[in-house]
């Protein structure tokens, strides 16, 4: 919108011309498509109202405003290599999230973002076998063979993630392997996705807790069909996310596998209302998630917080 | 700070700093008596201060005493600490208007009337660091905030009667300052008459005491100042031994203790409403009747469920996760996030505690028992 519409201005304010030190106002983005991925999930489609979209790597989250509503955390589910747009898939539990998920094309959302850590793909690009540090653990980069297991809605901020493995896998030479678990064959997001991921060549297996009529595929928890994926657990790299204890119980398996824990990367939630390390909500022991995480190593500290969850 | 520049002014003196610091268009604020505490307010002049009046604190404790004598800060922190000045308790973020399909925002200055602190502690120094590396030099730093801390003068008061809830000579900010400030004043009020020592500790400092007629600190004024501090020193007989105590908490997190505390614990929020670090803040979205849009930031307590709600419910339900979580934050997990402590042993969460809580008591009973855990506990947990 024009910055010098007509539009008087209350005393002691002004408009937000030098937005860069106003962290918590959002920019406006319009709905330009929405999909409904089950009942209660909906994937929109967002573009900026003015300039260009912003830039991300898998694995970040947004604040999104419902104008007049409020403000929720949402993990961007789109690639940043895609040219298309920026997408968020929201599942409706609440007040805001509800509005979310009720936006139709044309209504504007407020953005406000990047913010937090991501899966750490960068670092396939390097071929180098150095080390780096995520959420304050140093831990081997990500190399080789890469598992991707999500839980439900949790495959959200690895949808891009996955997208740019697959890309990368031609000069990269590493497999990449998708489990994916759901309450019931209607709760499984991204269908079209994963279609599109074997045909590309990803090993994708997916699992319901509990069958429905039609559904011929695996019945089981997801940990059940990471057991017959091929990966070789000495190279290997796991990005999980879902329920915390999917990941706890992944995590597990995984490592029974003989992963090093320091490679197995989770992503971890908490209330958030401003993403930028003031509002105290997102505390997990000495974590503030918006700005150690929300991926952190599944390591020491982190591995000690899944295991015994707040009561 | 050295002491050699020191100065020394009377009663009349210290009413002449305030006056020029309100010629040089300061706000001052100070502490003043109101509703029977101590609490920051606006000063113009020596006879807003608390003279003359003394308090008496203890757990779930404070009263205060009027004893009519000339002492101007012969009494310890009350309630309200300098956080609500300089991160007030609501802060309105941004207001949008609707013009057909699109929206127009705008943003509250952050020019704000530089403050003048006027009798600040030592302890509310410390403090005031403690929310600067939350909201000023991290990562992203809060505009209101940051514009009315940088601009802050401020005169602290140095400590010479503490209460029995200070506990500022165990985290290392009390009773004495060296440094943050523009002016020190320590009190003295013996056999030669009732003054002021003056440090200056910056060159503003140096600037407005030049405003006001004031004397060469002797030595034996300085000796009389050291003599103060030493007696609040051995006055602060609360402890809290903070040797490995980040380490001890977050080994403990099983322990029967919080479950002890939560006893007691009404989860009322008192402790983080007085507490002059804790920062938490809820963001909040309002519409007017005409359709406009408000963001509202307004201060948060971790005893609030809604505090941990995720999707479903409360992560932290009960009080036992909840005391823990503050307590924890405070003497333990603030180190990992912000570098520091977050308690700065001012005592105000014990005094106003309406339960009498002792945090010192809590950490100190965890400490002689370090090791045991509540029954029901999930087997086999590591510790970190």
């Amino acid at each position: 919108m024009p910055a010098d519409q007509g539009v008087a201005v209350p005393t002691g304010l002004r408009r937000g011309k030098d937005r860069g030190t106003r962290a918590l106002t959002p920019v406006p983005y319009r709905v330009v498509s929405r999909r409904r991925e089950t009942d209660d999930v909906t994937t929109l489609s967002l573009a900026p109202v003015a300039g260009v979209a912003m830039a991300f790597r898998p694995g970040q989250f947004n604040m999104l405003t419902a104008f007049g509503v409020g403000e929720a955390a949402i993990s961007i589910s789109s690639a940043p290599s895609s040219s298309g747009p920026l997408e968020h898939t929201v599942r409706d539990v609440g007040t805001v999230t509800h509005s979310l998920c009720a936006a139709r094309v044309g209504d504007l959302v407020g953005v406000r973002g990047p913010f937090g850590t991501d899966w750490g793909l960068a670092e396939v690009d390097d071929q180098v076998d150095t080390l780096h540090t995520l959420g304050g653990t140093t831990h081997a980069h990500l190399r080789g063979d890469v598992v991707v297991v999500a839980g439900g809605i949790g495959l959200a901020p690895l949808r891009g993630a996955v997208y740019e493995l697959l890309a990368r896998r031609s000069h990269d030479g590493g497999g990449v392997v998708v489990c994916v678990g759901a309450r019931d064959p209607s709760q499984i997001v991204f269908r079209d996705d994963l279609e599109e991921w074997t045909r590309a060549g990803a090993e994708v297996s997916v699992t319901v807790d509990v069958s429905a009529p039609g559904w011929t595929g695996h019945v089981g928890l997801v940990t059940s069909v990471l057991g017959d994926a091929h990966f070789d657990p000495s190279r290997t790299t796991a990005l999980v996310c879902g329920p915390e204890i999917m990941m706890r119980f992944t995590a597990r398996a995984l490592t029974d596998r003989g992963m090093d824990p320091g490679r197995i990367r989770v992503s971890l939630e908490r209330n958030m209302q401003c993403g930028v390390a003031w509002c105290g909500h997102c505390q997990l022991g000495p974590f503030l998630l918006c700005r150690d995480g929300p991926v952190l190593p599944y390591a020491g500290i982190v591995a000690h917080l899944l295991t015994e969850p707040e009561r | 700070m050295e002491t050699a520049d020191a100065r020394l002014i009377d009663a009349q003196g210290l009413d002449a700093v305030i006056a020029v610091l309100g010629e040089l268009g300061y706000d001052t604020r100070g502490p003043v008596v109101r509703d029977g505490a101590v609490m920051p307010g606006t000063v113009t002049g020596v006879v807003d201060l608390p003279v003359g009046y003394h308090d008496e604190q203890a757990p779930g404790h404070y009263q205060l005493e009027y004893r009519g004598d000339n002492t101007v800060f012969a009494w310890a922190v009350g309630p309200g600490s300098w956080k609500a000045e300089l991160f007030p308790p609501t802060q309105e973020l941004w207001r949008a208007t609707r013009d057909g399909g699109d929206l127009t925002f705008s943003e509250p200055d952050a020019d704000y009337r530089p403050l003048a602190l006027i009798g600040a502690r030592p302890c509310e120094l410390a403090a005031l660091d403690v929310l600067d590396r939350v909201l000023r030099d991290g990562g992203t730093p809060d505009p209101h905030y940051r514009a009315r801390r940088d601009g802050a003068f401020i005169v602290v008061a140095e400590c010479g009667v503490p209460a029995a809830t200070c506990f500022c000579t165990s985290m290392g900010t009390g009773p004495g300052a060296d440094v943050g400030f523009d002016l020190a004043l320590t009190e003295l009020d013996d056999g030669a008459g009732h003054r002021f020592v003056v440090r200056v500790g910056s060159e503003r400092g140096a600037e407005v005491l030049a405003g006001v007629s004031s004397l060469p600190a002797s030595p034996a004024n300085l000796e009389g100042r050291r003599q103060v501090l030493a007696a609040a020193a051995d006055a602060t007989t609360r402890q809290l031994s903070v040797d490995g105590l980040g380490a001890l908490l977050a080994r403990n997190l099983d322990h029967p203790r919080w479950d002890e505390a939560a006893q007691r614990c009404l989860a009322c929020g008192n402790c983080t409403l007085v507490c002059p670090t804790c920062f938490c803040s809820d963001v909040r979205d309002t519409t007017t009747l005409t359709g406009e849009i408000r963001r509202q930031r307004s201060w948060a307590s971790c005893f609030d469920l809604d505090h941990s709600y995720l999707h479903g419910g409360p992560v932290r339900a009960t009080t036992s996760s909840r005391y823990r979580q503050w307590l924890t934050h405070k003497l333990s997990t603030w180190w990992d996030q912000f570098g520091t402590s977050g308690c700065v042993g001012c005592g105000r969460c014990i005094a106003w505690c309406p339960v009498g809580i002792d945090l010192t008591e809590e950490a100190a009973a965890i400490r002689s028992t370090d090791g045991a855990v509540r029954p029901g506990a999930a087997p086999g947990r590591v510790s970190s």
